[in-house]
This record gives C-alpha cells, structure tokens and sequence, in this order.
C-alpha cells in the first residue's frame, strides 16, 4: 500500500517540502511541463524519454517507465496528456514508495550505523546532520571517526561533534576498523543509545579499500554479532549513471541497506532515484539472463533511501518520502 | 544488457552489412544507439544532440573502405569527432605573468578542489620548480583550512594560515600581500563548495576573482557528474572566466560524459585529471583515451579501434569472445594479440583502452618492441597443435623451438609463463577478480618490464 502524503514531521522547520520543490524545479518545469493540453501521441512519449534521460533516470529505467506507461495509457484508454501524467505520477510513487523505509531507532542498543560512500559524497556531513536528527528525538549518539586516511577528516567529524556536543571516538592515525571497535566498546560503557561510524571515501575500483570496508563490517560484527544494524551508503544526487554502479558494488561488499541521497538543493535533477529503484531488479534479470541465477522472478528488493539532504546545516536532512519527492519532480 | 557502445553497434553493425555507402536509412538506428550510448555514459541531452547531428553531417554519403561494414565506419567517425570535441593540445599550466601568478579554484561542494589543489602545489614544486603559497578562504566547511593545511605540509609547500573567524575577501588579500613580499611564484586559491544556483555564494567568488586577478582560474569537474554538468559549467562559466577544467576521480569506473558536456558548453580545455587521492594523482589529460572510455571501449580489444586500424573484424571478434568466456585462448590467440599491440603502437595503445586501475598499475611498464618480435618468433616455431594445447610443450619441443627462433630455451619457458598469465587474467577478468589481476599485472604482458 502507498503511504500517506507526509509532507513535514512534527517540530519541522517550514518549508522543507519547498526547499525540495526548489532543488528540483529545473526538473520539474522539463518533465511536468510536456503535459499541458496536449493529446497522447508518439511524439509526447518521445519528449518525455528525452526529459527523463535528461533527468538522470538512465537509458534502463526510462526504457522502463515509458514502456509501462505506453501499457497503462491503452489498458486505461488514456486520451488527454493530463490523464498520462497522473498515471505516470502513480507509476512513480509505485516504484519509488518501496524505498521509503522508517528507521527504528531503539531496536537495538547501541544501535550501529556505518557510513560509506565515494569520495566527496557527504558522508561526514550526513553524520553531522543525523546526530542533530537522532538527538531531536531524544537519542544519545556516539560518532566514530573511521576515516583515518583523509587530510583533516577526523578534525571535520571533530567539528560535528563540537557542534552537537556529543563524543567522538578517534585515534591519532591507524586502523579505521579498530577505531570503530573502539567507538562501541565506549557507547556500550557510556549506555549511549547510537553509533555512527564514518569511514574514508573509496572509489569501488580501488580494489584494497572495498577490502577494507568489508574488514571494517567484519570488525564490527566481532564487537556485536547483529551489528552493524545499519550500513548506508550515501550518494551525491549529481551523480549520473555511476551511481548504480556504486550502489552493486557496495551493496556486493557491505550489504547496504539503506541509501543517503545529498546535495539535493542544488540543481541535480533527481531522476538518478528511478535508476537506483530499478538497478536491484535490473541486476537481477541481467544475472537472471546468464544464467547466473535462479528465476527472473525472485522478487528482488530495491535498497531503501533512508534519507534525503538538503544543504549543509545541521537541520538539512529528512527521511525519504517518495510521494513528495514525485510531486516535487512533477506537479 | 548492451551498455556501451561496442555492444549497442555491434547488433546494428550486422543489420547494416554489406551496403557501400552510409545513408540516411542505414546509419538511423546506428545513430539511435549512439546517442543512447552517450546518454549513458552521462553526456549531457543538449551536447548529445548537438553531436549526433555533426556526426551524421560528416558520415552520410562517405564511402566505406576496405572491409569495413558501413557501421564500423560511423563508429570510426564517432570516435574521431568525440576525441576532437575532448582535444585540443595538452595543456599546460599558465605562469607568464609577474609573480605571484594566482591561481583559483571553483567548483560544486565535494569535486575535490582542495586535494587538487595540493596535488597543483606538488606539480608546482617538482615540475615547475616553482615556490608555491597556499591558501583556503573556505571559511565554511568544518575543517576545510586544516585539510588544506595539511597537504600543504604533506608536499611541502609554505601554508598561508586563515580562520574562520576572518572573511574570503580579507583573507586572499593578505595572502597575496605575503605572497609578494615572500617572493613566492604562485598563489594557490583553495575556495569553499558552492552550487551554482546560490546567488550570494557566486557574487562571492566573482569578487574574489576580480581582486586576485588570477592568470588560471580552474573549474573543478567530478567525473561521475551527470546531466547537470552541462548547467553547473554554464553558471560556473557566466559568473567567472575560466581558464580551464579539472577532471576528478578518473580513478573511478564513471565513463565520464561530463568530461564532453563541460567542455561543450565552456570551451575551455580540460588542463589535467584526478587520477587518485594521493598528491601524485594528477595527470596530464588525454582526449583520445577520454573519447574511448565515454565510448564504453574500455575492453582489451575493442571492436572499434579494431575497425578504426582496420584489422580484420571477424578475427579480433572471435578473440574478444574467447577472452570473455575465458577459456580456449592459446598461443595463436596470444601470438594475434601481440602482433595487433605492435600495430597498435605498441603496449600502450592496449593500456590506453584497459580500465583505468589496470591502466594506472601498467603505466610505469615499458614496451620492448625487440623482444615482442622475438615472442611472435617462438611460437612461428611452433606446429599448429602445439600452439592449440600449449601442455604439449615438453623439453625436447622447447629445444626444438628455441633452435628455430634463435632464441635459449629460458626465453621459451618465459614466454609459456608469461601466456599461463595471461590465460589466467583472461578468467580472473572474467569473474570480475580485478584486485588478483592487478597484482599479476607486472611482468605479465610479453615485452613488458
Ligand atoms: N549543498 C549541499 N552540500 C552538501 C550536502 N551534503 C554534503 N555537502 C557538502 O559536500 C562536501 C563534501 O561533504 P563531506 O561530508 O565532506 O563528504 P564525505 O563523503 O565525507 O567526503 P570524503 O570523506 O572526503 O570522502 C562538503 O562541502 C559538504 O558541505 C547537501 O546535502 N547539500
Ligand atoms: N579517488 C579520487 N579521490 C579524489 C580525487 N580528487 C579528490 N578526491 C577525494 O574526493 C574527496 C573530496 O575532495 P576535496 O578535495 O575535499 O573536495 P572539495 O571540492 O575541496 O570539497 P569541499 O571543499 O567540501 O567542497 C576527498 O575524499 C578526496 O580525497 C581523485 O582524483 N580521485
Ligand atoms: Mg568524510
Ligand atoms: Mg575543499
């Protein structure tokens, strides 16, 4: 079942739906502008392949979204462009709305959160922000300053700390996995409720970083056998199609389980989201193709986008709500 | 799924075949799959279009040499056009000026202007012999004075220090005022993230520009950038005048298409690539290798520098199939391979087209034209069946081989090693088991030291 419009959570400051709006008008006036009073013909489908492509959605999932569109507008007996809008508006949420996902904060404690992501995407900074999100909702939280490797990264998770008055675990140099180590033995000693773990920027060909990312999960798990219960991968939302590939490598290494989409505010066009709801099942078929697995019809499930950011202040950051972010991008 | 180029013409190639001429008909659905093709690789729509319209321009009506099929040709004029496009000569950094020559850096939050910014003061220090200062007026991002801080001391370069506390414009000012009575030759800017839609923030680096007068003013491009790319250079290139473009994280396995849409739309041209996070990784830009790797042809051996050399497609096809599956590749195979490098110009038009990580660990090798020569002379000696089943070769084979190429029996051993190797990285390559290949890269490639 699709979910509720929620537009804001209780205590938010107004107009984050706006500021949403905002960071993904360009979009909005390509793809949401082809339907005005217009009949459904070929040459709509064909506009609304270039606006989607243009958007970053990527040549699969467009391919995708148009055929199934081209489906429903017969099956529905479609006539105005008005009338396919609205189906691709549902179309969207459809695929979109399994993304969404509500993170249960006590489930466990101390609950465990590891960040990665390439270099530059906003991991430290989405640490910053999500201190300030979980303390709002009466969480103590304990950062881990995992990237032992970049000038000044742990001096940067430092100033988030400050910012938010909370801990931050870290070491002079060394070993990321043992810092993290570290960083929950001290959550557990203090009873604080929340360990985000940042760790380094890796690009998925630098073979020995995916390596140590996956020593860093297997260190964790060795100081609680559930842990980590979150691995999040965060995704620069100006990324074009590499982030899919970003998303199967990491996923492959760590066993991702939710996504941190930043940089929303900016003029990035949001389409990537389409790309990445579709890239699990597209793998999947691929696989499904070379016989590399079982049936194409295992249900596969997309990796969920557990937030959004939007700016660099501490309050930047929301969970993903997939009926705003398509009204966002269309209405 | 078909997600390069390569892939997506070669099922058109077979449907175009045999025809003289390129028409309007029969490069249609070719022209189709190179604009999907682009699209993928992240170009940006309005760039892709522009292209594809030159390249059908230049292509219809051309006559289809030699063997080639009316598609490999298009290709070949794909892939000139698009190196073109990414062209221009090698650049260089600009200095010509009385020091200290400024240079400022710009570009969207996390590009990784910083870390080239270190990496320009290394290039400075050791290739220029240049006496570089540095100095950040991010004054916004937690820590960012202290990253730049500590790359400045990382190569060793003077650190112009600045707080927080201090504003952009009052502290680039009295680092140049420290740069001139220091003597230092250059002044590197390091400046904050900021996108191009904040209007204040873009009024802050325009002002910066106008009181530093840099002679480079460096635009600092992600290479996993996508379709916005082509917006972002637009405002960047309208608020400040560029000089030229960074393209960062190449290391990355991003085809890049942003390369193509931010050298479009500013016309400057790409002055180096970020090939790595450690200060050394920063090269000097090549558009041809850029060209192939948006074209998806990073494959050992791709059909469409196969086509553009002319080399017999039916052949180098075959091959690329068995290199796929990873199996049946033997010492006839391994001999053709050698004998394309060497047409190729040697080792490195192979490296140029490996991924990047592969290409990066076999930068450092040289090619040995002689002893290629002499590779391809053993296994000449060699009968057919031997060159099919390469465990055939028993001692008394290798003498006679040996005797037969002039070469020590040592040499034969080496090269079945070295062909083992290479069948072997051919399954690794197969499994996606990069990180083993990596490392049995060195001294695996016939001629190669
Ligand atoms: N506009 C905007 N900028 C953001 C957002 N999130 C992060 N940034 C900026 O992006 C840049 C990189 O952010 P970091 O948090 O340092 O990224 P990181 O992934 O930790 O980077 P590395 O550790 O170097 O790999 C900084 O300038 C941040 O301020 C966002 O949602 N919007
Ligand atoms: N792999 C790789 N990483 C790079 C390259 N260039 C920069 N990085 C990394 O990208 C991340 C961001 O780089 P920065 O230099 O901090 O980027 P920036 O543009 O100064 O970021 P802000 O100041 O926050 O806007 C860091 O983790 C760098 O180490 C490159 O060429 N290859
Ligand atoms: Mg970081
Ligand atoms: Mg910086």
């Amino acid at each position: 079942m699709l979910r509720l419009f929620k537009n804001s959570e209780p205590g938010d400051k107004p107009g984050w739906f706006d500021r949403l709006k905002g960071g993904l008008a360009k979009t909005r006036t390509q793809l949401g502008g082809l339907f005005a009073a217009r009949r459904i013909d070929e040459s709509l489908f064909e506009e609304l392949e270039t606006a989607l492509l243009s958007a970053d959605a990527g040549v699969a999932a467009t391919e995708h979204l148009i055929t199934e569109l081209r489906k429903r507008a017969r099956k529905n007996r479609l006539e105005n462009a008005e009338q396919l809008k609205s189906e691709l508006h549902e179309l969207m949420v459809e695929i979109l709305s399994p993304l969404e996902v509500s993170i249960d904060c006590g489930a466990h404690r101390p609950l465990i959160i590891m960040v990665a992501g390439v270099n530059g995407a906003g991991k430290t900074t989405s640490i910053g922000k999500l201190t300030h999100l979980y303390q709002r909702q009466g969480h103590t939280v304990l950062l881990a300053a995992g990237d032992t490797f970049r000038a000044a990264a742990r001096e940067q998770l430092a100033e988030w700390g400050k910012q938010n008055g909370v801990t931050v675990v870290s070491q002079q140099s060394g070993d990321p996995a043992a810092v993290i180590f570290d960083a929950i033995q001290a959550a557990r000693a203090r009873n604080i409720g929340i360990v985000l773990a940042d760790t380094a920027g890796r690009l998925p060909t630098q073979m020995h970083l995916m390596e140590e990312v996956r020593k860093i999960k297997r260190v964790i798990r060795k100081a609680d056998e559930h842990a980590p219960h979150h691995v999040w991968l965060v995704i620069d939302a100006n990324t074009g199609q590499n982030a899919v590939n970003q998303v199967c490598a990491f996923d492959e290494a760590i066993g991702l389980t939710g996504i941190i989409l930043t940089k929303l505010d900016g003029t990035a066009k949001g389409g990537v989201v389409a790309a990445i709801a579709l890239a699990r099942s597209n793998q999947a078929s691929a696989q499904a193709d070379r016989g590399t697995r079982q049936s194409k019809d295992a249900p596969v499930q997309p990796i969920p986008i557990a937030y959004v950011g939007l700016g660099e202040g501490l309050d930047d950051l929301r969970p993903f709500v997939a009926r705003e972010f398509v009204s966002a991008l269309l209405d | 799924m078909l997600d390069n180029l390569t892939g997506r013409l070669s099922r058109v190639i077979k449907t175009i075949r045999g025809e003289a001429r390129l028409t309007e008909t029969n490069v249609q659905e070719a022209l189709r799959e190179v604009r999907l093709a682009l699209l993928e690789a992240d170009v940006a729509l309005p760039v892709v279009r522009e292209f594809v319209a030159r390249v059908k321009e230049k292509a219809l009506g051309q006559d289809v040499v030699g063997s080639l099929t009316p598609g490999q040709a298009l290709v070949g004029v794909v892939h000139e056009e698009l190196t073109a496009l990414m062209g221009g000569p090698s650049a260089t950094l600009d200095l010509a000026v009385a020091p200290p020559a400024v240079i400022l850096v710009a570009g969207l939050q996390g590009s990784g202007k910083t870390t080239t910014t270190g990496k320009l003061a290394k290039l400075l220090l050791d290739g220029y012999r240049k006496k570089p200062l540095l100095v950040s007026c991010d004054v916004y991002r937690p820590a960012a004075i202290e990253q730049l801080a500590t790359l400045a001391a990382q190569v060793g370069a003077d650190f112009f220090p600045s707080s927080t506390a201090e504003k952009p414009l009052a502290i680039v000012l009295a680092a140049l005022d420290h740069a001139k009575r220091h003597y230092h030759d250059v002044l590197l800017v390091d400046t904050a993230g900021r996108l191009a839609i904040d209007e204040q923030m873009m009024s802050e680096i325009a002002e910066l520009h106008d009181a530093l007068k840099p002679v480079e003013t460096l635009f600092i491009v992600d290479s996993m950038q996508g379709q916005d790319a082509v917006n972002v250079a637009r405002a960047f290139s309208e608020a400040l005048p560029l000089t030229g473009i960074v393209l960062t994280k190449l290391d990355g396995d991003a085809r890049g298409g942003a390369a193509l849409s931010v050298r479009q739309v500013t016309g400057k041209p790409v002055k180096f690539a970020g090939v790595g996070e450690k200060l050394n990784g920063l090269e000097v830009f090549h558009p041809e290798r850029m060209a192939s790797r948006i074209l998806g042809m990073g494959d050992v051996l791709s059909l469409v520098e196969e086509a553009r050399k002319s080399v017999d497609v039916d052949e180098a096809r075959k091959l690329a199939e068995k290199v796929k599956r990873g199996k049946g590749f033997d010492l006839e195979d391994f001999k053709q391979q050698i004998a394309q490098m060497r047409k190729m110009g040697g080792l490195s038009a192979l490296v140029d087209k490996l991924p990047a990580q592969l290409a990066q660990a076999a930068q450092s090798s040289q090619v040995d034209e002689g002893r290629m020569r002499r590779l391809e002379g053993i296994i000449n000696s060699m009968t057919p069946q031997e060159r099919a089943r390469p465990e055939l070769m028993k001692a008394s084979r290798k003498r006679r081989v040996a005797a037969g190429a002039g070469v020590t029996v040592q040499e034969v051993n080496r090269l079945l090693t070295q062909f083992e190797q290479m069948q072997k990285m051919m399954k690794h390559m197969q499994k996606g088991g990069l990180q083993k290949m990596m490392r049995s890269m060195r001294g695996m490639m016939p001629g190669v030291r």
